[in-house]
């Protein structure tokens, strides 16, 4: 009895900050995203306005493409950074001479604050300035985010690639190191080749692992801003207004807070659903594993 | 037999210039805004050269010195080690107890924790931003814009960052060592403070490095919850990008001065850093 008091005795202070800034938000948001406050309509107050917030945002154009859009740049960016990854992870397992100093620069860009992520991208590609704009332009290729949908499109999913291919590099790795070495030797000792041993022992094994890095990278793609925002800021038109940017700047500053709080809680209510999935699926795999 | 150590030395060298191209892509963005930080107005309407043999401080010393980014250094600086000093405190006794003792739904509480770091953030600032703003005021004073606001609400990150990372580590250490201080009538907290803390103290460590990087990296929730007085580096960053024109030069010194202290950590204790980067997400 007395320990379970000093349990909780401990746990008390994060209990009470993640209350204040997780859970407060989280309740008062739901209640916000019921009512209609506007805060430059006439009275400024709150009414009860009951799922009317929830009916305009099923049927807001705007809103579903952002969605739309950033569901688009998750997957061709996240797909590419895993098999990518994996890759790379292979190649750091082989131990030759300054591996660990090639490994710390591969892991540079995790460290650079995803703000600073996109300046060095505008840098690169502002037209005529930058190296990349200035050489493509030399061989002849127009190239200007400002005026290409489709460049400032993949020009973001590149610089979500450099960006976040690291830290897939860095997971697989770690799970790579910790698998046990026997499996290995003995497919070596029945002449499988490199292939066959990736294929029927290191993927099955690395399946935990492969999805938790897909499962946080997918999160964080999907909830993506900073570095957009710095690099295109949403543009041109609205090319590469994910949906994190566009409930930041273009619904944010509208001051419509019941509409507003709608959004956010469908967005934190995909989140839940995405986290869940997560959680089953790595510990059903764990099972499958048999660790 | 030479054919064989023949292959061997192809491969190596294969695998060199793979990692040679690699660490230049992944390095040159970061050059390249070093040499736009060092360059003057007139120079960077030139056709873009890839080495400079000048150093114009001019893009450091006027939006530190001069402009208001020297305040914005300093709050960066206050809420980053604030922010992880509170997270600290909280992360080793509630891992403490996690790891210690069996409450009734701590499985629970882990999942609940973990959940916040999924969280968006985008999300989230609806809510803050009219709790600081307008539902929490007490008189005249709010928290919208003040240091210890943003201290607060970056715990929602990093507070389950760090109880994740050292949930492994203390549960490596073995409870013997516990029941024996606690027979010779240590109190839970002289036993935390006196053997977890040191035997633990490598991984706190890691964990508070990385907590502050994660603090000063932060953009969105500095940019929504704070106007002028606890406005930090990175959102002055983007203070630069005006209708009327960009100061490139001086947006490129400002972003080095922010990447600078990541890289200065990441290159001292390279090692654990990168272990702790995967957010523990290998763990046996």
């Amino acid at each position: 009895m007395n320990s379970s008091r000093t349990a909780w005795a401990l746990l008390a202070p994060t209990l009470i900050i993640l209350a204040f800034v997780g859970l407060l938000p989280f309740f008062y948001v739901l209640y916000v995203s019921f009512f209609d406050w506007n805060i430059f309509s006439k009275t400024g107050v709150m009414s009860w306005a009951g799922a009317e917030n929830f009916r305009r945002l099923v049927f807001d154009a705007d809103f579903l493409a952002a969605l739309k859009r950033g569901i688009g740049f998750t997957c061709i960016a996240v797909s590419i950074e895993m098999v990518l990854g994996l890759t790379l992870a292979q190649l750091l397992m082989i131990r030759f001479k300054g591996r660990s100093i090639f490994r710390a620069l591969h892991a540079l860009p995790l460290t650079v604050a995803p703000i600073a992520v996109g300046a060095t991208w505008r840098l690169m590609t502002i037209p005529g300035m930058g190296p990349v704009s200035y050489f493509l332009q030399q061989l002849g290729i127009d190239y200007n985010i400002g005026r290409s949908a489709s460049q400032a499109f993949f020009t973001t999913v590149l610089m979500d690639i450099w960006h976040w291919t690291p830290f897939v590099t860095l997971t697989f790795l770690a799970g790579l190191s910790a698998l046990p070495r026997a499996p290995f030797e003995s497919a070596m000792v029945d002449g499988a080749n490199r292939w066959q041993i990736f294929r029927h022992i290191s993927l099955p094994m690395l399946r935990p692992v492969i999805l938790t890095a897909l499962f946080l990278r997918i999160m964080d793609a999907l909830r993506i801003v900073d570095e957009v925002w710095m690099l295109t800021g949403g543009g041109p038109g609205t090319s590469t207004r994910y949906v994190g940017i566009h409930l930041w700047r273009i619904v944010f500053p509208k001051t419509d807070y019941g509409y507003g709080s709608a959004m956010s809680v469908l967005l934190l209510y995909f989140t839940i659903v995405l986290c869940w999935l997560l959680i089953t699926a790595i510990t059903q795999s764990r099972k499958g594993a048999g660790t | 037999m030479s054919s064989s150590i023949s292959k061997k030395t192809y491969k190596s060298i294969l695998i060199y210039v793979v990692w040679i191209i690699l660490s230049l892509i992944t390095f040159f963005p970061i050059y390249w805004m070093f040499l736009i930080s060092v360059r003057t107005r007139v120079e960077l309407f030139d056709a873009p050269k890839l080495y400079q043999t000048t150093f114009y401080a001019m893009n450091y010393i006027r939006p530190l010195f001069i402009d208001i980014y020297g305040k914005y250094l300093y709050n960066s600086l206050i809420v980053a080690t604030g922010n992880t000093v509170l997270v600290l405190i909280c992360s080793v006794l509630a891992t403490y107890a996690l790891s210690r003792y069996r409450v009734k739904g701590d499985q629970n509480i882990f999942f609940w924790t973990i959940t916040n770091r999924m969280a968006p953030p985008a999300a989230f600032m609806f809510p803050l931003f009219l709790l600081f703003s307008r539902v929490i005021v007490v008189g005249e004073s709010r928290i919208f814009d003040t240091h210890i606001g943003l201290i607060l609400v970056y715990c929602l990150f990093n507070l389950p960052f760090a109880i994740w990372l050292l949930k492994g580590i203390v549960d490596g250490i073995p409870t013997v060592i516990d029941d024996a201080a606690r027979v010779d009538g240590a109190s839970t907290l002289q036993i935390i403070w006196k053997l977890i803390v040191p035997l633990a103290a490598p991984g706190i460590a890691i964990t508070a490095l990385l907590s502050w990087i994660f603090a000063w990296n932060e953009y969105l929730f500095a940019a929504t919850l704070t106007s002028v007085r606890a406005r930090t580096i990175t959102t002055g960053l983007t203070e630069f990008v005006t209708v009327v024109g960009t100061n490139w030069g001086e947006m490129a010194a400002i972003a080095i001065v922010c990447i600078l202290p990541a890289l200065i950590f990441l290159f001292l204790v390279q090692k654990y850093i990168v272990a702790g980067l995967t957010f523990g997400a290998v763990r046996e």
